[in-house]
């Protein structure tokens, strides 16, 4: 099973680094762009077949380890089964 | 009294904290690897700074969760002492055995150089020898030591006098022109609530010898050597 979680800064939380970025592509000729804010995509392969309990489980790990909960939130996908069916 | 130096892979400043701890302050002190629980001996462990996991994640986070930091509690709990600097700040912080968290600095330039820090609170051993407004000089090395914490938590923090340090001039003024990072309220260094856990992105163990241009950070030293009582305790907050 494959699973995708999305880890994005909090609202509020300062990103000089989206900043920055959002700066560089004004300077290549894209001022249309307000806002930027970079996260991170961590994609993860289980050994397991159940999209409930994988999704619990991914929950506890982005608790645990993966997100910061002081400065970060986070999304969690189940992305495809083992059969290749998308598990929703 | 007794030292630990903890290491993790990827920590660079143990062997400064060692050297300061046995050659300028002539304390027992031993490198301790970051899979050994057993710290009973010790009187305070050191955090040190570096690179712990290559900053993998997030500063700090995978050490955070190593088999020594999770010993920890017990060990405050037990009447032990921990100084973390820089990497060892962010996980502390990590942890969660300290409020907040280091973020990228606002410059993002990762900034080597000289600070000047102001005492805000003198409760703990680690600054009970010293004068609140008192400024020490000691350098940073960091590219993510911008503290950040919620106004709620900052309100708390300041309610309890659990900061510390704060980025100031040479003069003792707190200024944004002093704050090398983009941190909240020029936050340096902050502690546990009783003051027996203490974390700085600053390096003392870098500030401790005439040679290199300051021995402030000795200060830190000299107080909790100072807070030692009669039967090897150390005097409470």
């Amino acid at each position: 099973m494959k699973a995708r979680i999305v880890v994005r800064l909090r609202p509020g939380i300062l990103d000089p680094q989206g900043t920055t970025i959002r700066r560089a592509l004004e300077g290549l000729g894209f001022p249309e762009v307000r806002d930027m804010r970079v996260g991170k995509v961590l994609d993860l392969t289980l050994d397991e077949t159940d999209a409930g309990r994988a999704r619990q489980r991914l929950d506890e790990m982005c608790r645990k380890l993966l997100a910061n909960p002081v400065i970060e939130d986070y999304t969690c996908e189940v992305v495809e089964g083992d059969d290749g069916r998308r598990a929703s | 009294m007794r030292f630990g130096v903890v290491i993790f892979p990827g920590t660079w400043s143990d062997m400064d904290f060692h050297h300061v701890i046995s050659q300028v302050l002539h304390q027992p002190v031993e490198y301790v690897w970051h899979r050994d629980t057993d710290v009973e001996r010790f009187d305070c462990l050191v955090l040190p700074g570096g690179f712990s996991y290559g900053d993998y994640l997030r500063a700090g986070a995978v050490a955070g969760r190593s088999p020594i930091v999770e010993a920890l509690p017990g060990f405050v709990a037990r009447g032990g002492l921990v100084l973390g600097s820089c990497n060892g700040f962010q996980i502390l912080c990590e942890a969660g055995l300290l409020p907040g968290t280091l973020l990228r600095n606002e410059c993002l330039q990762f900034r080597c150089q000289w600070t000047h820090v102001a005492v805000e609170q003198t409760e703990s051993p680690f600054t009970r020898g010293l004068r609140r407004g008192q400024v020490l000089k000691m350098p940073i090395a960091h590219g993510e030591g911008r503290y950040h914490a919620e106004p709620a938590l900052l309100r708390q923090l300041r309610e309890r006098d659990q900061i510390v340090f704060r980025y100031a001039t040479e003069a003792g003024e707190i200024t944004a022109g002093a704050n090398p990072n983009g941190s909240i309220w020029n936050i340096a260094g902050v502690s546990n609530e009783e003051g027996t856990v203490v974390g700085l992105m600053p390096h003392p163990e870098r500030a401790a010898e005439t040679t290199v241009g300051s021995t402030d950070g000795l200060l830190l030293f000299h107080s909790l050597l100072g807070s030692l009582v009669e039967n090897g305790s150390v005097l409470g907050r």
